[in-house]
């Protein structure tokens, strides 16, 4: 069993590897093979939650461990010298993280055999996204500190040509401040990783969380938290350590944005789940009220910042800094219901935000554009698949009940109700309050963007032809196959009443089947619906069902914070 | 039994996800703007049959529910403290059933239903007014080809408000509470072609959420301090009185916006840019009605905080008189209806807020009969006492309440259901003079009574009831409330209940001059400008702008289609006679027993008083509004006394102007800091870089600088 989790690394590095053969040099081949080894890797994965699933005691001496501890682990000797080891394992604080990353770089894969993004060079795209697959997981699934960090950095340098290469017309400065921030708050991890080797003398992450921080002094445990927290924070993003995410979004391809936003964010907060608060709980309380002061701010910030967006991409990319404030408020608590929030938002952030740059980037794709100005509204009539799932998306996003989104923001309002024990309730039932009018403010800028952009009539800016022409294989395949639908939308669309949308669509569809629009735009391709749908069942499966996902975590955390856990 | 229940609500749930997805599948083309005509009228027939059919089957089982002689579990002690509700003669018992527990780490979350007398009585209301929209819907939205999507949307709505009936945990209440907003967002914004109407639809959604974070907030409150966020254990909790305090002034939040309540009224007019069958379900009958219900729920508690009630009866009693001034002045028929909605849901407020009293007062309202029991001092509610098992700690209030009386929420709900239908009824109505008229706007209606006979019988039964006049349901349910609150007691209640009885006289005026202008006086042809033209004031803020008058539909001819009368017909049964039937459901014995006389004439009087008034002025021209009588309050009456432009400029300018300030400062301080501690490094670079000049000279002059330097340390530390 514990070799499943070394083939969870494994597999997406051999298939890199395996991608320098010249027999991938046929165009396409190297994006279905990417999909076929992504698609391994999930299978793999729900494998894993199946061993997950077996009663405690079950699945052989790999297992073990308390109720809530580590699986399926994996330990193997890697630098004897330093005493460093392979350690991997999972658990309910790992284990959804897990899953989410298999599952976003499997429908990356998908979205990618049909849609690829303008720059060309599909097998180092494909390659470097399975690079960036090993690194992800890698760093969800690592139980010694150094591999972690190790993990962690490996992340960086893909993410780096993802934006450098495939990006838009901004991509080498954003690509460049990307990796410099990222770097530098990974050399400040570094040091704090290191200050708790010091302290500790071992790097095992099983054996530190036991210790609860044991045997470290507070003034050290301090120093470490301030700076593994930043390290992390850089990563998350906290305010006001954020202003690389809205450039590396924005200038991010697709595929990049939604694994950007999906996954690379949460390795920040997974870092305080796994390593901040349980190995340095005195540190953790000592600087918790200033976690929790900076992640409201950072939710009424981000939010404020998305009011006065025009860019759709920018201003998904700020939601974000809101929407991890709320992980990031969780966390503070120091409670196991702050913890199982921030490790629902984090999932549900991920499937959510996936989505959601999903779709803007569908619409940059048919539109050429993701301003809002130069959208002009109307794409529930244009695209009314597209509109629909963008508005199903932004009410996920805004945290209604009985979608995935509600119930992060839920739990961690309700721990900042009644923090742990020594912290200041006054303070945290402020930014209960603050938090609670940042909900108000998320909903406001999310309904703001959908009545600008699918509600009204579409007025075609002056230069869209052109522009729906020239953007992307679907633009172009539409002009060739959608000739009448073209004219009978543009001829309708010059007009600018109310029916010009109708008229567009009932024109477009006699020849061109699926491909059924005005000017050129295409409603959602069926590439693109099934790279979509899975995201779309499982926010409304963890909205309707959050047992589901609190279920796996709850025992974690409660090992985290529980009286003094077994030492086996 | 408690399937029953879930089936109530899953039934209508099923239903929308299946108009929603199914609908169209097989009708034609994938693709929501490609199909023809044919095809998008058979999505249209399939949505409507599994709409209709999930309405009709969720309102059988209610039926079915409502006639059993009592629900399973006994009531008593162990279910509901502080003794059984005024519903218990209706519907003993109660069932209640928890799917499973999800633990938070915190306190868990059980996924609980409950029905009890008052979840049934309310869960009528909502499943026959769905019904009766759904029906009309289909006549009403004949042609339209979103139509899958509207019908799907009321069906999630339906669901989501029978949710929150049935509840059984907090949480879950909040679930459905939420999910009714962003319906109502969903279809106030239905005809999203149009601006306007997009803006009112997010106006309304955050309003509502506004208060609906209080509302998360109470239930924190309440669920930290009872350990459990189930309602029953809530109820039961022993907690302090300032904790009570707290937590039902934050429920109170949730209630101002859900309920169109001062100051959160604001979203309501605007909603009726939505299409009028949902003005009816939404606006009128079930989503705001979802505040006064909670409160009715948590009821006890609210006793238990007294400052709480006197809060609810300030703004009940600002509410109701504001609000059918503004009713008054308006032009647009719907925006009528809706100010005299936030004024009828003011009067269930200032119900509630009234409490409950001893039965001193209150005797020729409440029959007494079989209600006779002793009360211990300590419990403090509700008339089934004489079992004297009841056990009841810590929250009752500090008056001693006992004999069979009506309380607060009795009066309330009564209020609730006869106005829920001669609402819904009259915006149906609307919905039939809109159609035809092709306008919202009165100045261009009139004479329409001999063009729409049935709609003018059936809206002057709706106009009556509202106006509180004999025999329709209004009259006994306003009575009801009045009493209640003329016999309650506490600091604000004199203004509560001379604000009521004013209103009374202001209902009657505006009521009888909707009448008026729509059904008597000369026909106006289309398109002929207003008499009246008020001077339009400037409308730059985008929230709060609506648009009056968007015809929904062009007038075809003569009386509305068939599936449009029929719910009128049924809505205006109980509009007319659910008074007569309240005392069975109440438990109070014979037919007119539950009425005080007395204040009943003093109301009936104030009533005529207002609507002779505006009858003698429309007599003497009946081409010029009545609304004239206002003199220059008139404009100020229409604009709804400025609350929006006041928002306007204190909250929503601000805001926008500080997310500008906010994405300047990102760039320019946050970032800017970034971006110069990249400059300054690549400055400082410079700095050393101009030591690599690739002079020898000053290579080997600074190497032979390093020796020297060394060698005098290494001689000054040998030494």
């Amino acid at each position: 069993m514990g070799r499943l989790l070394i083939a969870l690394v494994a597999v997406p590095l051999l298939g890199a590897a395996a991608l320098t053969m010249p027999a991938f040099r046929t165009r396409g081949r190297a994006v279905a093979f990417g999909t076929a080894v992504s698609g391994l890797v999930l299978a793999l994965t729900l494998a894993a939650v199946a061993a997950f699933a077996l009663p405690y005691g079950q699945d052989g001496p790999t297992g073990g461990g308390p109720d809530g501890g580590m699986r399926l682990q994996t330990d193997l000797p890697w630098i004897p010298g330093l005493d460093l080891r392979f350690h991997l394992g999972v658990d309910g604080i790992s284990l959804p993280l897990v899953v989410l990353t298999a599952l976003l770089t499997f429908l990356c894969f998908v979205h990618l055999t049909r849609h690829p993004p303008a720059g060309g060079r599909q097998r180092a795209l494909v390659c470097t996204l399975l690079v960036l697959e090993v690194g992800m997981i890698g760093t969800f699934l690592a139980l010694d500190l150094l591999l972690f960090f190790v993990f962690f950095e490996v992340v960086l340098v893909p993410m780096y040509f993802v934006i450098a290469l495939w990006g838009g017309t901004e991509r080498r400065a954003a690509a460049v401040k990307f990796i410099l921030y990222t770097l530098l708050g990974s050399a400040v991890l570094l040091i704090g990783l290191l200050v708790v080797w010091a302290q500790a003398g071992t790097l095992d992450m099983v054996a530190l969380a036991e210790r609860r921080g044991a045997g470290m002094p507070r003034s050290a445990q301090i120093l470490a938290f301030l700076a593994i927290g930043a390290g992390l924070a850089v990563k998350t993003p906290m305010w006001p350590l954020h202003t690389w995410l809205p450039d590396a979004h924005t200038e991010a391809p697709t595929v990049g944005s939604v694994l950007l936003a999906g996954v690379l964010l949460k390795m920040g907060s997974y870092g305080f789940a796994r390593v901040a608060i349980p190995m340095l709980p005195e540190g953790a309380a000592a600087l918790a009220p200033w976690l929790g002061a900076l992640a409201v701010v950072g939710i009424i910030y981000g939010s404020l910042a998305c009011l006065a967006q025009r860019d759709i991409k920018r201003m998904i990319a700020y939601s974000s800094v809101g929407h991890m404030g709320f992980v990031l408020l969780g966390f503070a608590t120091l409670t196991p219901v702050g913890m199982n929030a921030a490790l629902f938002g984090n999932v549900a952030h991920g499937l959510i935000t996936g989505l959601l740059f999903f779709l803007v980037g569908a619409v940059k794709e048919r539109y050429g554009t993701a301003d809002m100005a130069r959208l002009g509204g109307g794409m529930l009539g244009r695209m009314p698949h597209l509109g629909s799932l963008l508005t199903f998306a932004c009410i996920a996003s805004l945290g209604l009940p009985g979608l995935a989104g509600f119930w992060g923001e839920m739990l961690a309002l309700l721990g900042a109700f009644r923090p742990a024990a020594g912290l200041p309730r006054p303070l945290f039932l402020v930014f209960m309050a603050v938090g609670g009018a940042g909900t108000v403010l998320t909903a406001a800028y999310f309904l703001r963007l959908l009545s600008r952009v699918t509600h009204g009539v579409h007025r075609a800016a002056p230069s869209e032809p052109e522009a729906a022409a020239g953007h992307g294989v679907v633009g172009a395949r539409a002009v060739e196959q959608g000739v009448p639908a073209r004219t009978a939308g543009e001829a309708a669309g010059i007009g600018g009443d109310e029916r010009a949308g109708d008229a567009g669509e009932i024109g477009g569809t006699g020849e061109t089947g699926q491909v059924g629009g005005t000017g050129g735009a295409v409603d959602v391709t069926a590439r693109e619906w099934a790279a979509w749908v899975p995201l779309v069942v499982l926010i409304v499966l963890l909205g309707l069902w959050p047992k589901t996902l609190l279920a796996v975590t709850t025992p974690a955390v409660q090992a985290v914070f529980g009286p003094g856990m077994v030492v086996p | 039994m408690i399937a029953i229940v879930a089936l109530i609500i899953l039934l209508p749930f099923a239903a929308a996800v299946a108009g929603l997805l199914g609908a169209k599948v097989g009708t034609g083309r994938r693709g929501g703007g490609s199909r023809t005509e044919s095809s998008g009228a058979a999505a249209g027939r399939r949505a409507a049959w599994f709409a209709i059919t999930a309405a009709a089957a969720s309102a059988v089982l209610t039926l079915w529910l409502a006639l059993r002689p009592a629900l399973d579990l006994p009531t008593g002690a162990a279910s509901r403290p502080g003794g059984a509700g005024f519903w218990d003669s209706f519907l003993p018992g109660r069932v209640e059933g928890a799917l499973t527990l999800i633990e938070t780490g915190s306190l868990p979350i059980s996924v609980s239903l409950r029905g009890d007398g008052l979840s049934v009585l309310t869960g009528i209301l909502v499943v026959m007014v769905a019904l009766a929209v759904q029906v009309y819907s289909v006549g009403y939205m004949r042609g339209e080809p979103r139509y899958p999507s509207y019908s799907a949307f009321i069906g999630l709505f339906t669901s989501a408000m029978l949710l929150v009936v049935y509840a059984g945990d907090l949480i879950v209440l909040y679930v459905g509470w939420e999910i009714m907003g962003i319906c109502s967002y969903l279809l106030i914004g239905h005809w999203w072609e149009d601006r306007a109407n997009s803006r009112a639809a997010v106006k309304a959604f955050l309003v509502t959420r506004l208060g609906d974070v209080g509302f998360l907030f109470g239930i924190f409150t309440l669920g930290m301090a009872a350990g459990s966020f189930r309602i029953d254990d809530v109820l039961r909790a022993d907690i302090p009185t300032g904790t009570l305090i707290a937590a039902t002034l934050l429920l109170l939040m949730g209630v101002a916006g859900k309920s169109a309540q001062v100051p959160l009224q604001t979203w309501l007019p605007d909603a009726m840019a939505g299409p009028t069958p949902i003005s009816a379900l939404i606006h009128a009958a079930t989503m705001v009605a979802a505040g006064v219900f909670v409160v009715a729920r948590l009821y006890p508690l609210f006793l238990g905080a007294r400052p709480t009630l006197d809060v609810l009866a300030v703004i009940a009693a600002i509410g109701m008189l504001g609000a059918a001034l503004a009713a008054l002045a308006q032009d647009d028929l719907k925006r009528v209806l809706a100010y005299s909605t936030i004024s009828q849901l003011a009067y269930m407020a200032g119900a509630l807020a009234a409490g409950v009293r001893g039965a001193a007062g209150l005797a020729g309202l409440s029959g007494l009969s079989g209600l006779s029991g002793l009360s211990g001092p300590d419990v403090p509610y509700g008339p089934d006492l004489s079992e004297g098992d009841v056990v009841f700690g810590g929250i009752g209030p500090p008056g001693v309440h006992g004999l069979g009386e009506v309380g607060g929420d009795e009066a309330a709900i009564f209020h609730l259901l006869s106005h829920g239908a001669f609402k819904a009824l009259l915006f149906l109505c609307a919905g039939a003079v809109i159609h035809h008229a092709g306008s919202n706007l009165m100045s261009r209606m009139g004479g329409l009574r001999t063009a729409l006979p049935v709609t003018f019988w059936t809206m002057t039964i709706g106009f009556a009831a509202l106006m509180g006049l004999p025999p329709a349901s209004g009259f006994f349910s306003k009575n009801a409330v009045i009493s209640v609150i003329e016999d309650s007691d506490g600091v604000v209640q004199p203004f509560l209940y001379g604000s009521a009885l004013l209103t009374v006289g202001v209902t009657g005026a505006y009521a009888t001059r909707a009448w008026l202008r729509t059904f008597f006086g000369p026909a106006q042809p289309r398109g002929e400008p207003q008499p009246e033209p008020l001077p339009e004031e400037p409308r730059e803020e985008p929230l709060t702008e609506v648009l009056p008058g968007t015809a929904a539909h062009v007038s075809d001819g003569r009386e509305a289609p068939r599936s449009m009368l029929w719910p009128i017909g049924v809505l205006a049964v109980p509009a007319l006679l659910l008074g007569f039937t309240w005392p069975w459901v109440a438990g109070r014995g014979v037919m007119g027993s539950g009425v005080g006389w007395g204040s009943a004439m003093i109301d009936l009087v104030v009533a005529l008083l207002g609507a002779g008034i505006v009858y003698a002025l429309w007599r003497g021209d009946p081409v010029r509004d009545p609304a004239r009588l206002l003199g220059p309050f008139r404009v100020p009456c229409e604009r709804a006394f400025y609350v929006d432009t006041v928002y306007a400029a204190l909250v929503a300018r601000p805001m926008l102007r500080l997310a500008r300030g906010v994405v300047r400062a990102d760039e320019r301080v946050i970032d800017g800091a970034v971006r110069g501690s990249g400059r300054a490094a690549i400055g400082l670079s410079g700095v050393v870089r101009l030591v690599q000049n690739g002079n020898a000279q000053l290579y080997v002059t600074g190497l032979v600088a390093g020796l020297l330097l060394i060698a005098v340390a290494a001689a000054v530390v040998l030494a």
